[in-house]
């Protein structure tokens, strides 16, 4: 009997303990929570919390959120005892989803070096949310295809380089050509997929649907700037749908791709396409340079990348310049304790004013930051980056990232599925466009219910 | 041994209470609760009423899903329990390699519902290429998609059961039947089925449940796509909780909705398996 109440109690001690073993976990008072939103970047921003513990013994936790899902992993993340202290939002649509949870940044040293200081989010007077990266987006097209196809004899159109572009007409000209020539060039399509899995949709959904929008909203001349107006509206029209269409068509026509083969491509699977060198165009960002940097079997010369802007058959579209703003502000929580809010603003700022966090800004992030505190030399190397401050310095108009203005995910989804539908020919594009108008709408009056 | 079992009760009991109340217990107390707010995250959450149960019907989408999901159950219900009871009558027959069989066939049961489902993405689509297309090109391509999905995984589980219940009828009772001059076909109708019919009832209420809970499989091979057309109730409401900002509530309300269905529907097969139980 005694040995029985021994093992008796021995098991039940036992399953006590291999009950609570997965409850334990670190909690020092000396850690910050980032969340990160750029997967791209997860790796730097190790090494940046590795080198910030050793010069301030703060610890940096960074967790990383999967490719589209930072909404909800930050969703979940807030809710536990160990929130995120530093986290992001998307502009002023997504500060209204956080707005309990932002701190203000008003008096912070941050929002002194933001070179521009009206690219924050405001609300009254407080500074909520700080941007931290410009970006720009185009069409990123490789230079040596295109080289090789203003060499060919038989070419259709009269100029001789890819910078003498400047309107859909002519890109359209030259894209439907190189399509006739792409055994001579050696390409599978000029564009590389047009990713419409869900989830990789962005680009188009988001990204090309900019510039048509930005057009609509800029006609609104009771605002000043296209993403209040975008803001504001009640309803759209979708005014300059058939310049999307002209744009769009010309991707999924010309492409590597069957339109019907769509639905299983990935943004990745676009970049591997481009950097292996088997098509010559894609739309992307000057984030995607570490993506073709990375591929394996990457074919592509670093100075052979440039950009073109996204031209759709608008009128007086020859001094349109590229897609230029930012989706990304760091925000802090404010339901963490005082002292966690002032170490996550204090490593910020570390990040963008010493020298080591700078030189990881610009050179391993290839952040074109916004601040003061970098200067003219400390711009990043990558050939994207810099293709994005030339074209910012050209005499062009940039389309600003009207897209801030959407009113959800929800409308980008459902303006991304009516896209597929369309690209696999099972809806004519009068459809879409209603889908669009109609997706706006309920979305907006959804917004306003809650 | 009577005493000290009633005395180290609480011992043994106490940790699995525990662990039930932690992770299920609360959970869904506080999910019941959350279905009346509006919550960003679950801290803080404002009660307003019934406001996410009518905001359900808003769209069509939760309806889609439960017809969906209906339809998707039904066929693969039928299928995998029919191909099981195939398996299971070829392989408890005493054939060569019986056992390598039973063990193939267990085996897609072993891999988790999102690499199958991207396991199974590959083959489909690498099959549809052939046409120009992918599963996601047209829900019909989804639909099937999912139940030969299933049927795959489940087949072999399901065949198991039902090899066990096969054995387990005395083989006095089929030699009686054949000295009777029963053939083949009588002895599987009226021995072999009546007497295996436990197995039967838990295959079905496990297929059933199964397939209305299904999740991993549906997010990993067509996430909806298109427009939301193949999605089942469980990932409509994930996408409703997590995709849509604002619409927390709605999802949880969508939640509770799911519960009660699959209670009612899996409540009279938990039942009538305990009255077989009583029987036999």
């Amino acid at each position: 009997m005694n040995t029985k109440k021994i093992a008796v109690s021995c098991l039940a001690t036992t399953m006590l303990a291999t009950l609570f073993s997965g409850c334990g976990g670190s909690s020092s008072k000396n850690e910050i929570y980032f969340l990160n939103f750029k997967p791209e970047c997860a790796e730097v921003y190790e090494k940046i919390a590795a080198d910030y513990e050793k010069e301030t013994g703060v610890k940096v936790k960074i967790q990383t959120a999967a490719s589209g899902t930072y909404e909800q992993t930050l969703k979940s993340e807030v809710a536990k005892s160990e929130a995120p202290t530093i986290f992001q939002v998307n502009g002023p649509v997504g500060y209204q989803n956080w707005k309990d949870y932002c701190k203000d940044l008003k008096d912070t040293k941050l929002y002194s070096y933001l070179s521009d200081q009206s690219l924050a989010v405001t609300n009254g007077d407080g500074v909520y949310a700080i941007p931290y990266v410009v970006e720009g987006y185009g069409i990123i097209y490789n230079d040596a295809i295109m080289e090789k196809y203003f060499a060919l004899p038989d070419k259709a159109v009269s100029i001789s380089s890819t910078e003498e572009i400047n309107n859909f007409e002519t890109l359209s000209q030259v894209v439907e050509d190189m399509t006739k020539h792409k055994e001579e060039l050696g390409i599978e399509g000029v564009f590389a997929s047009t990713s419409l899995s869900s989830g990789e949709q962005w680009r188009w959904q988001t990204h090309l649907a900019n510039v048509p929008f930005y057009n609509e909203f800029k006609d609104n001349t009771a605002f000043d700037n296209t993403i209040l107006a975008g803001l504001d509206a009640k309803e759209i029209e979708f005014k300059y749908n058939e310049n999307f269409k002209n744009v769009f068509d010309l991707y999924i026509n010309n492409s590597c791709t069957e339109p019907g083969m769509l639905s299983s491509k990935s943004v990745n699977d676009s970049m591997a396409e481009f950097a292996l060198g088997k098509v010559a165009m894609v739309q992307n960002g000057n984030w995607a340079w570490s993506q073709i940097k990375e591929i394996e079997g990457n074919t592509v010369a670093e100075e052979d990348v440039k950009y073109l802007p996204i031209y759709t058959g608008m009128e007086g579209e020859e001094s349109q310049g590229l897609c230029i703003g930012t989706e990304n502000y760091f925000a802090i929580n404010n339901k963490v304790s005082e002292e966690k809010q002032e170490m996550s603003v204090a490593f910020l700022e570390w990040l963008f004013s010493s020298d080591t966090g700078k030189s990881y800004v610009t050179n391993e992030l290839g952040f074109i930051a916004p601040f003061n505190t970098f200067g003219e030399n400390e711009q990043p190397s990558d050939p994207l980056a810099k293709e994005v401050s030339s074209w910012m310095q050209k005499d062009v108009t940039s389309v600003p990232w009207t897209f801030a203005a959407f009113p959800s995910e929800e409308f980008k989804n459902k303006f991304g599925d009516a896209l597929l539908e369309y690209a696999q020919g099972q809806k004519d594009w009068n459809g879409v466009v209603s889908n669009v108008q109609e997706a706006w709408k309920t979305e907006v009056a959804a917004k306003s219910q809650s | 041994m009577e005493k000290s079992l009633k005395k180290y009760f609480p011992v043994f009991v106490l940790p699995t209470l525990i662990a039930f109340t932690i992770a299920f217990i609360v959970p869904f107390i506080l999910g019941i609760f959350l279905s009346f707010t509006e919550f960003t995250t679950v801290t803080d959450a404002k009660w307003v009423g019934l406001k996410n149960y009518l905001r359900i019907f808003e769209d069509g989408d939760f309806l889609n899903a439960l017809w969906f999901t209906v339809r998707f159950a039904l066929v693969s219900v039928i299928s995998i329990n029919v191909f099981a009871f195939l398996l299971a009558l070829l392989l408890t027959r005493g054939l060569k390699g019986t056992n390598l069989f039973r063990t193939i066939f267990f085996m897609p049961n072993l891999i988790g519902g999102i690499v199958l489902g991207y396991i199974w993405i590959l083959i489909l689509n690498g099959l549809l290429a052939h046409w120009g297309v992918t599963i996601t090109y047209d829900p019909k391509y989804g639909f099937w998609g999912l139940v030969i999905l299933m049927n795959w995984q489940l087949i072999g589980y399901m065949m198991i059961i039902y090899i066990a219940g096969i054995q387990s009828v005395p083989d006095s009772l089929i030699e009686a039947a054949k000295i009777d001059g029963a053939t083949s076909g009588r002895i599987l109708r009226s021995i072999t089925i009546p007497m295996v019919m436990p197995s039967i009832t838990i295959c079905m209420f496990l297929t059933v449940s199964n397939a209305f809970k299904l999740f991993d499989q549906n997010l990993a091979l067509t996430a909806g796509a298109p427009s939301n057309k193949t999605a089942m109730m469980a990932l409509d409401i994930y996408t409703t909780f997590y995709g849509r900002v604002g619409w927390e509530g709605v999802g949880q309300a969508k939640a509770v909705l799911f519960f009660i269905i699959v209670a009612i529907i899996s409540l009279p097969q938990v039942l009538t398996t305990r009255n077989k139980e009583v029987e036999s």
